[in-house]
């Protein structure tokens, strides 16, 4: 047999219906690619940002429109629904669906702030040349000249299009895949702020470098499987688990190593220690749309990886989880209460909740979720992440409003005072505190309140009690933020509110909307969450 | 009678007057007097709705004017209001006391950090929530109302008050917000031990009171909710945050967080951690009562040493918390009954004190006991109403504080001779600390310093005469709040399974059985 006469080539079955919400976002990077390549340079922006939001807008809607003629399916008697797609690569299951729908809406948010130009004197928050050296006379041109880099909404669609592959990944190498493709453009990304350039390019240099490490550490842990089960696929993994045909040892390792990797991106400790420096030194509309759709796509993996592939080794996993979800929630509470800038704070805080996620995690509970209304931890994660991202975009985007002459203030000092200076800004950075630290009729409270359950229900309850406690250290320094934008008198000058454009103003009140409602009547979201039922195996 | 709803939602309406008042002050000018008269009216409309409330209370006992709504149902939470007697009682002290301490705070606003506005909405949103917590039957809808009063309190004493007002609020906070968590714990607790009885997951107190739950498992889940309860009473060694506070605020925030927030604490005992937790209330008796009359003795020594006025009455009431809470465990239908009431008088009594003295430090500009002297010349009035509500204060027979008092003492007295006779010595310390309070501020030489204080003005006579009304009233006729009182007892003790002592001397004819005063 010649090479030549190689079988004939077998077109994969692409389901290209489901897969759509998926290509719309690719097809619309690309386009924004080109559109970058060959649109005059004053019209990039407008083409670039309508473009961007109109392909979220019809991506979200090709996704409700997949997820309502999905046929429910209890083939597998966990009420699964959906089905794998795209030769078994991908799983467009409820909770890939889910994810989807609310990583577009918060992209959607998140881009509304990156096309915010009022704030920076009719320019975006991002380098006019991220080439040009800092406080060289080619950027000061760069800015003098009013160049953008409107490259950024094509890599907010990039990042955003791998986001959804990774949680919807139904395999290591294509997981793998969505990793590297959301992490890519995040890294550039980071280091773009127009102002305080060393202290962003520090910021993408760490955050390269550390990412570069944990996807090396998790590439190394799907060796491992393979080694152990002989396929990439989860549900091969799950059967050889369940089996145990392979050498404990590999599996062992392998889920360590890729255990690392995933955590590194939801921020645990100790695998955390990038997440403040990042969070500060990137642009703060990038900070706010990593802090929520990173966060949303990275624990929607881990809990695909750990539950479907990994489920039959929990034994294994549970205890480790424990540690980690305990050290996570010390050292994000607690750490927090010494800072003194915003971001870095806020970088905390994200930390502390990585933490309490991780108690709904590792309680592992899958309830009977069709029969009774018990929440599980699926659920219970997947409604924190929708509460905890609104309202930390909203958190943020208060934060790109506060400024002095040298941009943003994000020292706290510069915050005492604010509420003498601007009631209604103070008041829904509080209303969002108030969310952060889990205090009643805001969305933190609801979302609090499921992820502890669902640890309880699966037998966590210690976890349950420190992150109680956590929750009351952690409840110190956002206190003490409001008690600094109240009760304090501004120092010297004090900070200034600028008043942004609609595009700001219009995050804030969905942020405080979405925390409020969510606070109020979770009961929708809640039921759209368990609707969407387990992970398709 | 629960699960039904009434044809009109009396209690959301009672609820919802001062929350929606609190809105519409917000919008009035910051200037005039205009604000001040808003509230007024509103808390006016309040304590009108709670006594057409009061007046169609039916005294045979159970709940009544129950709503029932689903909130949030994957949670098993309820929109579920309803009062039994216990709770009307706390219902009518709100709205008594609200509108007092509008009156009273007349001008304490204005040294504030924000408006009058701000502060008149404050209180009006916390009475709107206070109601709230009393009426609330599904225990996450408590927590909900119970957590959420923090915001405005909090505000409250940070916003307008003394020097160390911002320490103040935040020591009060912290110290809630861990009382707070530890029963958000329980009630999650409470959610997984519901979810796997026959009915599901469910949050209201009547599905609460009859689920099935180890005894471990009742045991722990009882602490998170007693320990967040003896931080709200305040109880001995929980109590420190309340010194602070009170000395800090102005006197109608006392008023509120004392005579009203607190009595959160001992009303949760009540219904909650006896109406849950039967066992585990059981298991804890022994030391609750130890820690009862710990805190009597205590409160009631440390306010003797006090040179501070309102850190003294701070101290008085957790002496009084004390009493409060060892009638609550006493578990004797007497007892509860005194405690119950006690959470009622003790409201009064501790507000007419809080005021008086709020308005003697206004005129002077000092809290500090020493500096005042011979104000009975001066002020009369003013020395005369204080030594009433003092006299209140240290149950002095005639007065409404003695009733309950004594109910609680003998109650205590059939179940732990010990405990009874300790707590008794409290009573004689009570009136050293008032009397020499009085003693030192009112009587003696005319000081420079208190040569022209004025006497009370037409105003500050109008807050106090509905409070020592009560307090007279109240003391020679207690049965209506007592009526509304013993059915409510009288079912917790069943359902906790105690009954009485039998009596050890025969029962003259004509005295109903179990009952305390009628």
């Amino acid at each position: 047999m010649t090479l030549l006469a190689a079988p004939a080539f077998q077109a994969p079955n692409l389901a290209y219906g489901r897969l759509s919400p998926l290509l719309i976002i690719f097809g619309v990077a690309l386009v924004g690619v080109v559109v970058e390549a060959f649109a005059p340079r004053e019209l990039r922006y407008q083409i670039q940002s309508l473009l961007a939001l109109a392909g979220l807008v019809v991506a979200f809607i090709s996704d409700v429109l997949v997820a309502s003629s999905s046929p429910f399916s209890s083939s597998a008697g966990t009420g699964a629904f959906g089905g794998i797609e795209a030769q078994g690569a991908i799983a467009v299951d409820g909770p890939a669906m889910f994810v989807w729908g609310i990583l577009l809406v918060m992209t959607l948010v998140s881009v509304l702030l990156v096309a915010e130009r009022r704030l920076e004197g009719g320019l975006t928050a991002f380098a006019g040349q991220a080439s040009a050296l800092p406080g060289t006379e080619a950027e000061r041109e760069a800015s003098a000249r009013g160049i953008e880099h409107t490259e950024v909404f094509p890599l907010v669609m990039f990042a955003v299009g791998g986001m959804m592959l990774f949680a919807s990944a139904n395999d290591f190498l294509t997981m793998f895949v969505g990793l590297e493709v959301f992490s890519l453009p995040l890294y550039l990304l980071c280091g773009l702020a127009r102002r305080r350039r060393l202290i962003s390019q520090e910021a993408a240099m760490k955050y390269f470098l550390l990412g570069a490490f944990s996807s090396a550490i998790f590439v190394y842990g799907i060796a491992m499987v393979y080694g152990f089960a002989g396929s990439f696929t989860f549900a091969d993994v799950d059967n050889a688990i369940s089996s145990r045909v392979g050498a404990d040892g590999l599996l062992l390792l392998g889920m360590g190593l890729m255990g690392v990797g995933l955590l590194f991106k939801v921020s645990a400790a100790p695998f955390h220690s990038w997440t403040p420096d990042v969070y500060q030194g990137a642009p703060t509309a990038i900070t706010a749309f990593m802090s929520a759709c990173t966060k949303l796509a990275a624990f929607a993996a881990l809990l695909r990886v750990f539950y479907v592939a990994l489920g039959g080794a929990r034994w294994d996993w549970q205890p480790v989880v424990w540690i980690v979800a305990i050290i996570t929630m010390a050292v994000g509470s607690v750490i927090a209460i010494t800072q003194t800038d915003i971001k870095r704070l806020l970088a905390y805080s994200t930390i502390a909740h990585t933490g309490f996620l991780l108690t709904a995690f590792a309680g592992a509970y899958q309830g009977t979720i069709v029969l009774t209304n018990q929440v599980s931890s699926l659920q219970a994660v997947l409604f924190y992440l929708v509460a905890y991202g609104f309202s930390s975009i909203g958190a943020f985007a208060v934060v790109t409003m506060v400024r002095d002459s040298s941009g943003e203030a994000t020292h706290l000092s510069r915050w005492a005072g604010l509420g003498k200076e601007s009631p209604v800004v103070a008041g829904a950075m509080a209303l969002f505190l108030l969310s952060f630290a889990g205090i009643p009729l805001t969305s933190g409270f609801t979302s609090k309140w499921a992820v502890f359950t669902a640890a309880w229900e699966g037998g966590a309850w210690p976890l349950v009690i420190v992150a109680v406690v956590m929750s009351l250290v952690a409840a110190f320094f956002y206190i003490r933020i409001i008690v600094l934008m109240f009760f304090s008198d501004p120092v010297g000058e004090g900070p200034t509110v600028v008043l942004p454009s609609m595009l700001t103003s219009a995050v804030v009140t969905v942020g405080a909307a979405v925390t409020i409602l969510l606070g109020v009547v979770p009961q929708p979201v809640l039921e759209l969450a368990r609707h969407a039922g387990e992970f398709v195996r | 009678m629960s699960g039904s709803s009434t044809s009109f939602p009396w209690l959301s309406v009672l609820a919802l007057i001062p929350l929606a008042g609190s809105l519409v002050l917000l919008l009035l000018p910051r200037t005039g007097e205009l604000v001040k008269h808003v509230a007024f009216g509103v808390t006016l409309a309040a304590f009108a709705v709670s006594v057409a409330v009061a007046v169609q209370f039916n005294t045979g006992g159970g709940f009544q004017f129950v709503d029932n709504y689903q909130w949030i149902k994957a949670f098993g939470v309820h929109y579920a209001v309803g009062v039994d007697g216990l709770g009307l009682v706390l219902v009518m002290l709100t709205t008594i006391l609200t509108p007092v301490v509008v009156l009273a705070s007349w001008h304490d606003a204005e040294e504030g950090r924000w408006s009058a506005n701000a502060f008149f909405a404050w209180v009006l949103f916390l009475e709107g929530l206070s109601i709230g917590v009393f009426i609330a039957t599904d225990v996450f809808l408590f927590y909900v109302l119970f957590e959420a009063t923090l915001i405005p309190i909090y505000f409250l004493i940070g916003g307008f008050g003394g020097a160390q007002r911002s320490y103040a609020a935040v020591k009060f906070l912290l110290y809630s917000l861990f009382g707070g968590l530890l029963m958000l714990a329980s009630i999650i607790g409470l959610y997984v031990v519901s979810s796997s009885s026959a009915h599901g997951p469910s949050y209201l107190l009547q599905d609460l009171m009859h689920v099935q739950m180890s005894q471990t498992t009742g045991r722990w889940l009882f602490l998170g909710f007693f320990i967040a309860f003896a931080i709200k009473a305040p109880m001995w060694p929980v109590h420190t945050w309340l010194p602070d506070a009170a000395s800090e605020a102005t006197p109608g925030t006392s008023v509120l967080l004392v005579s009203v927030l607190d009595k959160i604490g001992t009303f949760g005992m009540m219904r909650f951690c006896l109406g849950i937790f039967p066992e585990a209330s059981h298991w804890a008796t022994p030391v609750v009562m130890a820690l009862g009359v710990f805190s009597v003795i205590y409160g009631a020594l440390l306010a003797i040493g006090q040179n501070d006025i309102r850190r003294l009455i701070a101290y008085t009431s957790i002496s009084h918390f004390g009493f409060i809470v060892l009638g609550i465990f006493a578990m004797t239908s007497q007892s509860q009954a005194g405690a119950a009431l006690y959470m009622f008088n003790h409201g009064i009594s501790t507000a007419a004190l809080f005021l008086i003295t709020g308005f003697l430090i206004a005129r002077r500009g000092s809290k500090m006991i020493s500096d005042f002297g011979g104000v009975e010349k001066s002020a009369p009035v003013l020395a005369g109403v204080f030594l009433l509500v003092g006299l209140s204060s240290l149950s002095l027979p005639g007065l409404s504080p003695f009733v309950s008092e004594f109910l609680v003492l003998a109650g205590t007295f059939t179940k732990s001779i010990t405990a009874a006779a300790i707590a008794t010595f409290g009573i004689v310390l009570a009136a050293i600390y008032i009397l020499y309070m009085y003693q030192r501020t009112m009587t003696g030489p005319v000081r420079e310093s208190t040569r022209r204080l004025p006497d009370l003005n037409l105003r500050e006579l109008g807050a106090m005469a509905p409070l020592l009304v009560l307090l007279v009233v109240l003391g020679f006729f207690p049965r209506p709040a007592l009526a509304a009182i013993n059915p409510t007892v009288n079912s917790l003790l069943h359902h906790v399974g105690v009954t009485d002592p039998p009596p050890t001397v025969a029962q003259p004819a004509g005295t109903t059985h179990g009952g305390g005063l009628r």
